[in-house]
């Protein structure tokens, strides 16, 4: 069972080695000559103004809140997707009960205006 | 447990990297080419017959180049995003079914974990995985062009991606399975699932284009706007590197596109009768989906951002739904005739 993942971890400890690889390369190879205005925010050519980190706009941190919502959705739906064929008409009527029941809550978001981006 | 299966997957693995590596390189010339004739121009040829040369030559012109790291970034972090990012795109292809031949008694399967059990699964951890990436190159840039670039793509990416795991559903019910290698062999007994699944194959094209950032939901680095997005402050080959996700990451949607609606490895007739053909009917697939992908970069101007959103909350996602009931239903009512 926990073989079928073994070729899995040498890939991707063959991939992390490649992709070390890589950094190491542009750092053996690039010139470095640092000085100070070289090494400001880039912002078009003008002087930077203000803080380089700052403050989100909140719609993104609903948008991550809904996305965990409607992923753990998907995360149930695989599973019967499966078995969908040995359940029959219980599993087809349990699983429209059961996003009808999301359904509301999608509704309820956008008609709270969670999805409007102005 | 014996090495001779050790050695087996080591050079599979390297095989499929460098096979990426190389897929990518190529990919940037096609592109460019492609667009090239879009537009009425040559595109690169000077390097090489008719350019072939030319990412040779980006590339060793990149290992040259000075890497500028920012004064107030966030060194650890600024180093380690490109690696976060390059790792997933390099991974995820592992379980992808490319046929199996019989050799001197043997079979050999050409795929590394194409049976695992919960590929689909694998598919969907392992591509969120590349968002993080993103996210940290663009806040630990220390430059508010790159944050914001990082933030719009991580909300973009997660958006599409309900999209993108509910068209996997409709393929996972068909097959009765998470396995890709049963996805493939369920198509070869009946059709491709992009005629049985018409609505997930368009609702998976477009949320596929939308999870790589191409063209017309380039969004993260829409130059206009973010002068270059979340990798701004990158050069050299930690620039490259973004680069090579990006394409890497074309290739890799065309390969789960192709696997999961057109069939994957199987032709009919042809790799019956010959199945070491295999590869090369997947790889016919993924470039005519390639050529498709730059073409609507040809065709379609940039989406606004509010748009992006709406289409992805409020167009996508029910149609994805309605696509599952639809299965549902029609299954249900095929399974009670039959």
């Amino acid at each position: 069972m926990l073989q079928d993942y073994l070729p899995i971890v040498i890939l991707v400890l063959i991939a992390t080695g490649m992709a070390g690889l890589v950094v190491l390369l542009g750092h053996l190879f690039g010139p470095r000559r640092p000085s100070a205005r070289k090494a400001q925010p880039y912002e078009s050519g003008m002087r930077p103004i203000g803080p380089g980190t700052r403050r989100m706009p909140i719609r993104f941190y609903l948008i991550a809140v809904l996305f965990i919502l409607f992923d753990i959705e998907i995360v149930f739906l695989l599973p019967w997707a499966v078995v969908f064929k040995k359940l029959g008409l219980f599993g087809v009527a349990e699983m429209l009960v059961f996003i009808l029941i999301l359904l509301v809550g999608y509704v309820y978001a956008w008609k709270k205006g969670a999805l409007e981006w102005e | 447990m014996d090495l001779g299966l050790w050695i087996e997957w080591i050079v599979k693995a390297i095989i499929l990297i460098v096979v990426l590596l190389i897929g990518f390189m190529y990919l940037t010339y096609m592109e460019r080419k492609f667009l090239a004739r879009f537009q009425n121009r040559y595109g690169p040829n000077r390097a090489g017959p008719v350019g072939l040369l030319q990412p040779m030559a980006d590339g060793i012109k990149l290992i040259f180049k000075e890497e500028v790291i920012p004064k107030q970034a966030d060194k650890l972090i600024f180093i380690l995003a490109p690696v976060i990012t390059v790792i997933p795109a390099w991974v995820i292809l592992a379980v992808i079914p490319l046929g199996s031949i019989q050799l001197f008694g043997r079979t050999i399967d050409f795929s590394l974990a194409g049976d695992l059990n919960v590929g689909i699964l694998y598919i969907m951890a392992v591509t969120s995985i590349s968002v993080y990436g993103i996210v940290l190159a663009g806040w630990s840039s220390n430059n508010k062009y790159a944050l914001l670039g990082g933030i719009r793509s991580s909300a973009q990416m997660i958006s599409y991606e309900l999209a993108l795991g509910l068209a996997f559903v409709g393929p996972a019910m068909m097959a009765s399975s998470l396995s890709l290698a049963r996805i493939v062999e369920a198509q070869s007994k009946t059709v491709w699932f992009a005629v049985l699944q018409p609505i997930g194959f368009v609702v998976f094209l477009v949320a596929a284009l939308a999870e790589i950032n191409r063209s017309p939901f380039d969004m993260p680095e829409a130059e206009q706007e973010l002068t270059a997005g979340y990798h701004v402050e990158y050069s050299g080959m930690k620039f490259a590197m973004f680069m090579l996700t990006e394409y890497t990451k074309m290739i890799v949607v065309s390969v789960i596109a192709a696997t999961l609606f057109l069939g994957g490895y199987h032709f009919p007739f042809l790799t019956d009768r010959w199945p070491w053909l295999g590869p090369l009917v997947l790889f016919a697939k993924v470039i005519i989906l390639l050529f498709g992908i730059i073409w609507v970069r040809a065709t379609l101007p940039r989406v606004r951002y509010d748009q992006l959103m709406a289409l992805g909350w409020k167009v996508m996602l029910p149609a994805a739904l309605l696509n599952v009931f639809i299965t549902a239903g029609v299954m249900y009512v095929l399974g009670m005739i039959a």
